[in-house]
């Protein structure tokens, strides 16, 4: 976990952003053997809906509908998805802690939840 | 079964047997007519058949074509370019072609450019060429609806993500966008900018004019808790309120719902890909699974037509059964 924090705070002070900016932001990211916490797309909703996490695991959402579905950060906290067909995947990496609202950009009904603990 | 209406105690223009009719076509394409004060419902399939028109003659016609969703490619409808070919082939079999087509909206499954590049290359078989867009979710899924927009809405001009307005014949369109800046747990949404320009954009026109406006997402709470409206439709309602005679057409629903709220008319059309289900009667707005051989009998499109002098405009749904 120290490295990838190292790692995060690394990238901030290279790409020029404030420390501050990014200890806000998760990591779109999928190396690593961090634990892997899973929330799956089914029937229009995220399952489960609200996940508590610790920093630097990783999240991955597989939609398991016929229909796409994006996750896509409110207050843009982190890189929203591309568009997900069924079966597709996308993984981030929890960044610092507090509470991150998300919802599907194709069907905004659609809402979750990820709290990043210590 | 006939096409004129033998019996017609309301003189609405619908008989016992026309509004079973119009029962029996939910879940196909629709055809829009603006024509003699009433509106009239007749399936594509049967004016292709008999090569009659409406009963009155007729000014403007034209046809509303929805949810493509070229790329789709599960059990609800295994090749959606097929259906959606067969709904060209209904256009092009019409005695009288329509003046154009308006697409409300998801043209693609997943906003992929080679998705749109298929509907494009299908498009080119239709003899109407005139065809007007506004975007469904599906089209804008990436970049905000900007290869859509450089796609489809160029040589409209649109306004901001990508509104506009024409005339007609004497009518005024309204292409509306209602897909875009979506709120985590809201509907679909015109936002500040474009009511303010649609409040501009009919101040100026007389009250007798009649009014069409086109979205993907209804413009009425079809079913709120599936997504089925638009938070601000009611401000943009508000601005049309003054005119004899507003249609309002959307799509995103798959199926054919109406509603007459005084002088406005909502009307949504079926798909040409596959049906959902009815409001509130699965799990999920996904796509609906049904027998093969009832598949068509679920897609089709929308015919309007509008005579001049006349304001109600003449809404036809039929099926690609």
């Amino acid at each position: 976990m120290n490295t990838i924090i190292t790692k995060i705070t690394i990238a901030a002070l290279l790409s020029g952003f404030s420390l501050f900016a990014v200890a806000g932001e998760m990591k779109d990211a999928s190396t690593g053997n961090a634990k892997e916490n899973k929330i799956e797309i089914k029937d229009f909703a995220f399952n489960p809906q609200n996940i508590t996490v610790k920093s630097g695991e990783k999240i991955t959402w597989i939609n398991r509908d016929e229909e796409p579905h994006t996750v896509v950060s409110v207050g843009k906290q982190f890189k929203k998805s591309p568009g997900l067909d069924t079966d597709q995947t996308y993984t981030i990496v929890a960044g610092a802690p507090g509470t991150y609202s998300y919802f599907c950009s194709v069907h905004p009904k659609m809402t979750g939840t990820i709290v990043v603990q210590k | 079964m006939s096409n004129y209406i033998s019996h017609d105690h309301e003189h609405d223009g619908i008989d016992r047997r026309g509004f079973l009719k119009c029962m029996a076509w939910a879940g196909t394409g629709v055809l829009w007519t603006i024509s003699g004060g009433v509106l009239v419902s007749k399936t594509l399939a049967e004016v292709a058949k008999t090569g009659s028109s409406l009963p009155t003659a007729t000014d403007l016609s034209f046809l509303q074509i929805s949810d493509s969703h070229i790329g789709f490619n599960k059990a609800a409808n295994k090749d959606v370019t097929e259906t959606f070919k067969i709904a060209l082939d209904r256009i092009n079999a019409m005695p009288t072609p329509p003046s154009f087509l308006i697409h409300t909206g998801d043209i693609s499954q997943l906003s992929k450019p080679e998705e749109f590049d298929t509907f494009d290359q299908i498009l080119k078989s239709c003899r109407t060429k005139d065809v007007f867009y506004v975007p469904g979710e599906h089209d804008v899924i990436n970049d905000g609806g900007k290869m859509y927009r450089e796609r489809y809405l160029k040589n409209v001009q649109g306004k901001g993500s990508g509104w506009y307005s024409f005339n007609k014949n004497g009518v005024h369109f309204v292409g509306l966008v209602n897909v875009l800046d979506l709120q985590a747990g809201g509907l679909g949404q015109l936002g500040d900018d474009q009511l303010e320009w649609l409040e501009d954009d009919v101040k100026g026109l007389g009250a007798d004019t009649p009014i069409v406006v086109f979205a993907h997402i209804p413009l009425w709470s079809v079913y709120p808790k599936w997504g089925w409206g638009t938070s601000d439709s009611e401000r943009a309602l508000g601005y049309l309120k003054r005119f004899g005679s507003v249609t309002v057409l959307n799509g995103h629903i798959h199926q054919v719902l109406q509603k007459v709220e005084g002088n406005v008319t909502f009307h949504t059309a079926m798909s040409t890909a596959f049906p959902q289900a009815a409001p509130g009667n699965a799990p999920s707005p996904g796509p609906l699974n049904v027998p093969a051989e009832k598949l068509r009998s679920m897609l089709g499109l929308t015919s309007v037509q509008y005579k001049q002098g006349k304001t109600a405009l003449a809404v036809v749904d039929s099926t690609l059964s």
